[in-house]
């Protein structure tokens, strides 16, 4: 091949892959609609928190299970991890400053992710939903052991928040909490988007469809898995932190199994590997959750029991082929 | 120190019983199958049906707490499971854990959420005193119960017609079925007699274990480590798994209670990154 022509090809190349990240009207939409809620529905603004939180942590798993292909069953355990970590910078006063609290809570996230990522790198998809399992399990042990840091079974209690930035202080209506999680979310949404459309992205991609050929042309496979891991990790820690802070509460519940199992929910029911599946999986969760609690209390879990099993047997490739087919009708009329 | 060595063989005889038929759906069809926990609960509420309200006895409800989740398991397996054989690990997991939230929600609809006991009769109550031991009666009858059904599981595998057939079909799906055995069918029965032995321990562990609607997620996790500590490739793997798990959590939660399930939760990852195919595997086969 000639020199002229393999520069062509890698111009090509670059074309196409800076196409695929440029922004798309649909997705500018659903960010003004967000920032719109901010105005517009102010006696949600509660729920619409815990809406964006969940979105949070949807998306750091979104970044391990559609981007490379790892299946965690105890993501919860970076979500508790920060959710702790929040907490106990503010009841005693390491760091006051809500944002500073929140960035070293995810760093500590973080790097309890690139401790244990190492756990996950050997073994099949058993070995690893085991591994991750027991993460989760052994921290809320720890929490439940060490009760004279934590509170034990009765949660850290006795948090106050310091205004964020020292300038907005948290209200009754939930409005800045709402406000802070959407930014927050936001400009971690913006540097996940970055992350999947750098080569770095790119090269986890290609890790996920098939890691043995990855590894032919150079990719170093482990190194890939160990820091996305890692940012995965610190992404959940960060969405438990923001929790903590806005509900000035923290509890073991951070770490129960069924908050990692409720996520896997949320992110099928958005859909994997394209970001926005975690965001939209979180606010169809809880409309559902509220709906079929309003129907029949104590019960909801069922429904969602039936919801998962009927997406898995008519087969999520179906389903996101008559979404495909549905937008392109949409669209090309 | 011996009584609370008996209890845990008793707790991990009852674990094997309860693990023994998912160590064969993962093994055999490289199927997870979290909801294994649902039908062990299934049978211990027939048996708490069976027992308390209609007045039942105790002997005669257990083995219709063997009957009743082999045929649940059995119509499962043709109806549901049979679809999701060759799909990916992800979709096995989302199956499963939708089985399980449907079964928790269901059976605290039908039963009630709060937990309950089987009405023991009573020459299994109390106590009696062994070479000097005091072990309870109803621990001895769980470790005779489950000890034979452990080696009549054993003496199956190795010596009947089955027994191969299924051995042929865990060693290499494809080649059995090119020697003539219908995998399915070998398969769909060990699938039954699987859901059926875990209600039975159910049955016999509502005593011991506890039986409420979160049943299934509470010992997922225990049922998990004994077939992945314990391997798919025999049945001695797994029995030896379950008794080690069964011994070091009683002998646990008796010494260090404020550490609770922790030691038990490090040593499964330890294993676990130390072997990932399990303590008593034949190599990576898989």
């Amino acid at each position: 091949m000639s020199g002229a022509a393999s520069g062509d090809l890698a111009a090509g190349v670059a074309r196409y892959f800076s196409r695929r990240a440029r922004w798309r009207p649909a997705e500018v939409v659903f960010w003004l609609l967000a920032a719109g809620t901010l105005f517009a529905l102010p006696g949600k603004h509660l729920i619409l928190a815990e809406i964006a939180i969940l979105g949070l942590f949807a998306l750091s798993l979104d970044l391990l299970l559609g981007y490379a292909g790892i299946i965690s069953l105890g993501h919860a355990a970076f979500f508790g991890f920060g959710a702790y970590a929040a907490g106990l910078f503010s009841k005693h006063g390491l760091i006051a400053e809500p944002v500073l609290a929140l960035l070293a809570s995810g760093v500590l996230a973080a790097a309890l992710g690139f401790v244990t990522s190492f756990l996950v790198l050997r073994g099949s998809d058993l070995t690893r939903l085991m591994v991750t399992l027991g993460v989760a399990l052994v921290l809320r042990e720890l929490a439940n052991r060490y009760d004279w840091l934590t509170g034990g079974a009765d949660g850290l209690q006795g948090i106050t928040m310091a205004p964020v930035l020292g300038r907005f202080a948290f209200d009754i209506g939930g409005h800045v909490g709402y406000a802070y999680s959407l930014v927050v979310l936001a400009v971690l949404f913006f540097v996940a988007r970055r992350i999947v459309h750098s080569p770095f992205g790119i090269a986890l991609k290609s890790v996920k469809s098939n890691a043995l050929r990855a590894a032919a042309i150079g990719i170093p496979v482990n190194a890939r898995l160990v820091a996305i891991y890692t940012v995965a990790a610190a992404y959940a820690g960060i969405a438990g932190a923001l929790l903590t802070q806005i509900t000035q509460f923290c509890s073991l519940d951070v770490f129960a199994f069924d908050r990692s199992a409720d996520l896997l929910v949320v992110l099928i029911l958005g859909g994997t590997g394209y970001l926005y599946g975690g965001l939209v999986g979180a606010v169809l969760f809880k409309l559902m959750q509220d709906w079929l609690a309003a129907i029949t209390p104590q019960y909801w879990q069922f429904w969602i029991g039936l919801v998962l099993v009927a997406i898995v047997l008519v087969g999520r490739d179906r389903m996101a082929a008559w979404l495909a087919a549905a937008r392109r009708a949409v669209f090309r009329q | 120190m011996l009584t609370i060595f008996i209890d845990g063989i008793a707790y991990g005889m009852l674990l094997f019983v309860l693990a023994c038929g998912l160590s064969v759906t993962l093994g055999l069809m490289n199927f997870i199958n979290l909801a294994h926990g649902a039908f062990a609960m299934a049978g211990g509420y027939v048996a708490v049906a069976l027992v308390n309200r209609l007045g039942i006895s105790f002997w005669a409800a257990l083995p219709l707490a063997f009957v009743f989740p082999a045929i649940l398991g059995v119509v499962m397996e043709r109806v549901l499971y049979r679809h999701v054989y060759a799909r990916s690990h992800l979709d096995q997991v989302l199956f499963t854990i939708g089985l399980v939230f449907m079964s928790v929600a269901a059976v605290d609809y039908t039963m009630g959420s709060q937990q309950v006991f089987v009405k023991l009769p009573s020459s299994l109550e109390g106590q009696f005193s062994l070479m000097g031991v005091g072990v309870g009666r109803y621990r001895l009858l769980i470790i005779v119960v489950c000890g034979v059904l452990a080696l009549t599981l054993q003496a199956i595998l190795a010596h009947t017609r089955f027994g191969s057939r299924l051995r042929a079909a865990v060693d290499d799906a494809r080649t059995a079925r090119g020697l003539g055995i219908n995998v399915n069918a070998v398969f769909a029965l060990t699938f039954a007699v699987g859901s059926g032995l875990a209600g039975l321990g159910g049955a016999l562990g509502a005593e011991v274990l506890g039986l409420d609607p979160q049943f299934p997620l509470k010992f997922m996790i225990y049922f998990l480590i004994v077939v992945a500590v314990g391997g798919t490739s025999s049945l001695t793997g797994p029995l030896l798994a379950a008794l080690l798990l069964g011994i070091g959590d009683v002998a646990g939660k008796y010494y260090v209670p404020k550490l609770g399930a922790f030691a038990i939760y490090t040593i499964m990852i330890a294993t676990l990154i130390w072997r990932p195919h399990g303590l008593f595997s034949r190599g990576a086969a898989r």
